[in-house]
């Protein structure tokens, strides 16, 4: 392994956490706007977001992205890969991400929206004084998972040749062909990235939970994720609860 | 611009059926390894011996946090370095069964965890031997939670498994863009196996939430 491999690899670390980044932020705008919706009063509003969900849930996240780089442009719309990449897994990450969120929002006690609403405040103020700061302490460790297989998943995006971390390990492997060192390598790098998300999202958590006066869930003492895979869970499309 | 054309979808769906069949070859497969696999960690997990827990969950950790396309990469790639030469989609099945494998341990440790301290205790106090407490008492109940929850990770191997492309296994995505290639029309192919995946895996995950129900009271 010479510099220059490593400087190939770090660069590709580099375009992963920027497609991780800008697809969860993405994932995350969608998650409570579909979340929200799905806890509408109107039927119309639950129905069209549950459709949304239940089709990004229902297919592939490849195939998605496949169809947006390839399809896509026999339309008229033409992206770049990194869009495509992005937007195919921010719209996916982000309908089981609404799963979580309207979990999070139904499971806030009702005495607290009837306080509320007995202190005359509008659904938005409801929402966001009352509700949200209640709910998002809960979202954060399936949000940890999910953030977690969304890393994963920037992988498929070197099917499409974007510059990340599997792309360079490609290359890598072309011009050197010790391809036991080179996947070695990167699948540790991608676990290192994965352990410093999970610590970021911890801190996160700990904050949030504090905010709201409750104290963390314990850790349960291995590596690095909680025991429960919940977050896990709403990503198959039954979303079966643990 | 094109138009989308019926004619098309009906050449090229005979071959596209032919990579569904290879699809759901690896999923089941696939689940089977992943089934027995996983049960080895769950068991090797609740060993009381630190020397054999650490480096499983180590392991298990390891291979749940990386990606599966690069998993699969390696297992292709280095694996016949090794002398070990498999054919593309046993190294697909390999690939999934391993990755999934590191779930469904976790799926099984909620299960036997959930069944009731209380079955433990009146097992003991019916001085039950050990492999009659885990078949008569704890696997049957345990079994109910974990059925369903299985079944929605079976649904995720089967949307993860146009990865398998990547490795030249002859899956749905192989073909639609075997197709594509050569007529350089890519709409109609993509559209169709995107389709089908739904078609096939919301009904699925129906089901599974009606068995849900049955099952977990």
């Amino acid at each position: 392994m010479t510099g220059a491999l490593w400087e190939l690899f770090f660069q590709g670390v580099w375009i992963t956490v920027q497609l991780m980044v800008y697809s969860a932020a993405l994932a995350a705008a969608v998650a409570f706007g579909i979340g929200m919706a799905r806890t509408s009063r109107f039927w119309i509003v639950r129905f069209l977001s549950g459709t949304y969900m239940e089709i990004f849930r229902g297919t592939s996240a490849l195939v998605l992205m496949f169809w947006l780089f390839f399809a896509l442009p026999l339309l008229g719309w033409q992206l770049a890969g990194v869009w495509a990449g992005t937007l195919a897994l921010g719209l996916s990450y982000g309908a089981y991400g609404s799963e979580v969120v309207r979990g999070a929002l139904q499971a806030v006690a009702p005495a607290q929206r009837e306080a509320a609403i007995a202190l005359s405040f509008s659904p938005w103020q409801r929402m966001r004084k009352v509700i949200l700061p209640q709910a998002v302490p809960e979202m954060l460790p399936p949000f940890n998972n999910l953030l977690i297989e969304l890393l994963k998943c920037t992988a498929l995006a070197s099917l499409l040749s974007i510059g990340e971390l599997t792309f360079q390990a490609k290359l890598a492997r072309l011009s050197t062909g010790q391809s036991a060192q080179v996947y070695g390598i990167i699948l540790v790098l991608y676990f290192v990235i994965a352990f410093a998300v999970t610590r970021i999202m911890r801190l996160l958590e700990r904050r949030a939970k504090a905010s709201v006066g409750r104290a963390p869930e314990p850790s349960a003492g291995r590596l690095f994720r909680k025991p429960s895979a919940a977050g896990r869970e709403a990503l198959t499309t039954g979303g079966g609860r643990p | 611009m094109n138009t989308w054309s019926w004619g098309y979808v009906g050449d090229i769906l005979p071959d596209l059926l032919k990579g569904l069949w290879i699809t759901v070859q690896a999923t089941l497969y696939g689940s089977l390894v992943s089934f027995a696999l996983g049960l080895v960690w769950a068991l090797a997990l609740r060993s009381p011996s630190r020397r054999l827990t650490w480096p499983v969950s180590i392991v298990v950790e390891f291979i749940r946090n990386t990606p599966l396309l690069v998993q699969l990469f390696f297992l292709f790639f280095v694996l016949p370095g090794w002398g070990l030469t498999f054919p593309p989609l046993a190294t697909g099945v390999i690939g999934l069964g391993l990755h999934y494998s590191t779930f469904t341990a976790e799926v099984y440790r909620a299960g036997i965890d959930g069944v009731p301290a209380g079955q433990w205790e009146a097992a003991t106090a019916l001085s039950l031997p050990r492999r009659r407490t885990w078949s008569a008492v704890i696997l049957p109940q345990a079994f109910r939670r974990v059925v369903p929850v299985l079944g929605n990770y079976v649904i995720a191997m089967f949307k993860d498994t146009p990865m398998l492309a990547a490795i030249t296994v002859g899956d749905m995505l192989f073909q639609a863009n075997s197709i594509s290639a050569a007529t350089f029309d890519y709409m109609e192919p993509i559209t169709v196996v995107g389709v089908l995946f739904i078609v096939i895996s919301y009904p699925t995950s129906l089901l599974l939430r009606a068995l849900e129900r049955r099952l977990v009271r």
